[in-house]
């Protein structure tokens, strides 16, 4: 079963295209990741997925809704991060839970969200006390109040240090285990990668890569090999990189001659990024 | 129903948690009306002048609250995003509405009876004798200002202005339509200023029904105007009035 079914979705301000005709499809229980650099069209996508935005083209179906037309019923089911938010100052982390629990038809228990969101020491704290990570936290605590099955985070962990940034990413894989869908976007490649099942690179408006870390990484780039001659660095891109190897190391052997600081490296998901979003912006 | 209970007990928790409205929106008039009995003497509209400034502070009372307060309310959550949180959940835009709307309205309320009281403590004025008539007024009043509230948030662009915007507003109002006293002495051109805005028409309503022991019906005039203004302040935020601050 899917989650979510995106295709052909198109998006235009005015004279600006945010979204050109992109197509995914995200199972139930799935981390999906929507990769891509600031201005490619994710919170645009993700917006039109939690009903905030109408789209201009191409169908949508979320949890069995058109999230356009949808209401409470819709509601019931989707919790969400948004990108910036803030809440009431002056509420408690308990008070503020309460407060969104009561719009549900079948909440969780407060104390417990907040327990796993890890705010138990600072129930009642008022909200205005709490640190950027902490209220980032409670976002997310009163996404999960109404005990969603699908879960919007749109860049939960933008402007973290590395601390808070793993305690984030234990506690969306700890929702992974619950069975929620997720929905997630994110500039930080790190970030998709430790978290999701599945990613796509959106860039321009365009899906331009789609499938696990792996296969981004794996499927279509290849191996790199370093080595100094003369001075003078060689680097060679090879997809056979055994035989290339063996040849190298041949001729190095027969001539007498070390191959200095010689490396092998398959490319990570950042070098993959990297060349797929520069191909066009520069 | 039991959305719109939940609400309005939250809003009335948020409302008096937070220094800012307790004391700008709830306490200013009632404070204004201790500050301006004691240096007024002498009458207004032919009774003791305290009873005048009691009727001037709870028309000042009903813009300060219902459109000041009310506006300035939702274009903090507004900007902050709490509104557009709020949309994403499965409370109604309407059911939301209508209870910080009732909110707005049972702090109002409160307001009125803390001046009467305090009035009676320190003047003596009387309790009002057309009840009905009075409530009936000050509903109209603060439904049409709470209208003109939420008109105004959609030309209010940042959290920093709408206090200032607000008050350069209201103050005024309340000073031209004669709030703060009588307007008899002022120029004529302040004097014309004034008979166009909304909380002339509802002082005319308080004063008739307090001061001269008329009844709501008899200011049809009045009515007339109010509803205007109110219907004019629906039509606007229908158009004007959004949930997301404004990108950027």
């Amino acid at each position: 079963m899917s989650a979510i079914a995106v295709r052909d979705l198109r998006k235009t301000y005015g004279d600006y295209e945010a979204l050109r005709g992109i197509s995914f499809e995200i199972r139930e229980g799935e981390v999906f990741g929507l990769l891509g650099p600031n201005g490619a069209g994710k919170t645009t996508t993700i917006e039109i997925l939690e009903g905030y935005r109408t789209r201009d083209g191409g169908e949508v179906d979320v949890l069995g809704f058109d999230p356009e037309r949808a209401g409470s019923a819709f509601r019931e089911r989707i919790g969400v991060v948004l990108q910036q938010s803030q809440l009431w100052p002056n509420l408690t982390v308990a008070e503020t839970h309460r407060m969104f629990a009561g719009y549900y038809e079948h909440p969780r228990n407060a104390d417990e969200v907040i327990a796993l969101v890890g705010l138990a020491d600072k129930r009642d704290a008022r909200v205005k006390t709490l640190s950027g990570g902490q209220k980032r936290r409670l976002d997310l605590g009163i996404a999960l109040v109404g005990d969603p099955d699908l879960v919007f985070l749109d860049e939960p962990t933008t402007g973290f240090d590395p601390a808070a940034r793993r305690a984030a990413w234990d506690m969306i894989r700890s929702l992974r285990s619950l069975g929620k869908t997720i929905l997630l976007t994110t500039h930080y490649l790190d970030e998709a990668e430790q978290l999701a099942d599945r990613l796509a690179v959106l860039r321009e408006g365009e899906i331009i890569r789609e499938g696990t870390p792996a296969e981004l990484t794996g499927g279509s780039s290849e191996t790199e090999i370093r080595y100094r001659e003369d001075g003078h660095e060689v680097v060679i891109h090879t997809s056979d990189p055994t035989k290339l190897l063996h040849q190298l190391t041949a001729e190095a052997l027969a001539a007498g001659r070390e191959l200095e600081g010689l490396s092998v490296r398959r490319p990570t998901l950042e070098d993959v990024y990297l060349a797929l979003t520069a191909e066009h912006t520069e | 129903m039991r959305l719109f209970r939940h609400q309005l007990k939250w809003e009335q928790r948020l409302f008096w948690r937070s220094r800012e409205s307790a004391v700008f929106v709830f306490l200013f008039p009632i404070l204004l009306f201790a500050l301006l009995t004691a240096v007024y003497n002498g009458h207004i509209q032919g009774r003791p002048a305290a009873w005048g400034l009691l009727a001037g502070m709870i028309g000042y009372g009903a813009a300060n609250t219902a459109f000041a307060g009310l506006g300035i309310t939702l274009v903090a959550r507004r900007e902050i995003g709490i509104l557009k949180r709020i949309r994403a959940t499965p409370l109604p835009p309407t059911v939301y509405l209508t209870a910080v709307l009732f909110s707005i309205m049972i702090v109002f309320a409160i307001q009125v009876v803390s001046l009467f009281a305090l009035g009676r403590v320190l003047k003596s004025t009387p309790w009002p004798s057309h009840l009905l008539s009075l409530v009936l007024a000050l509903a109209l009043g603060a439904a049409a200002f709470a209208a003109l509230g939420l008109a105004i948030t959609g030309f209010i662009r940042s959290l920093e202005g709408s206090s200032a915007v607000l008050n350069v507003i209201v103050l005024p109002m309340a000073f031209l339509t004669g709030s703060f006293g009588p307007t008899r002495n002022y120029p004529q051109v302040l004097r014309a200023i004034g008979a166009v805005l909304p909380l002339k028409y509802l002082l005319d309503l308080i004063n008739g029904i307090y001061l001269h022991g008329q009844q709501f019906w008899d200011k049809p005039l009045a009515i007339g105007v109010l509803a205007g203004w109110g219907l004019f302040g629906m039509a606007v935020a229908l158009r004007t009035f959004r949930w997301e601050p404004r990108e950027g």
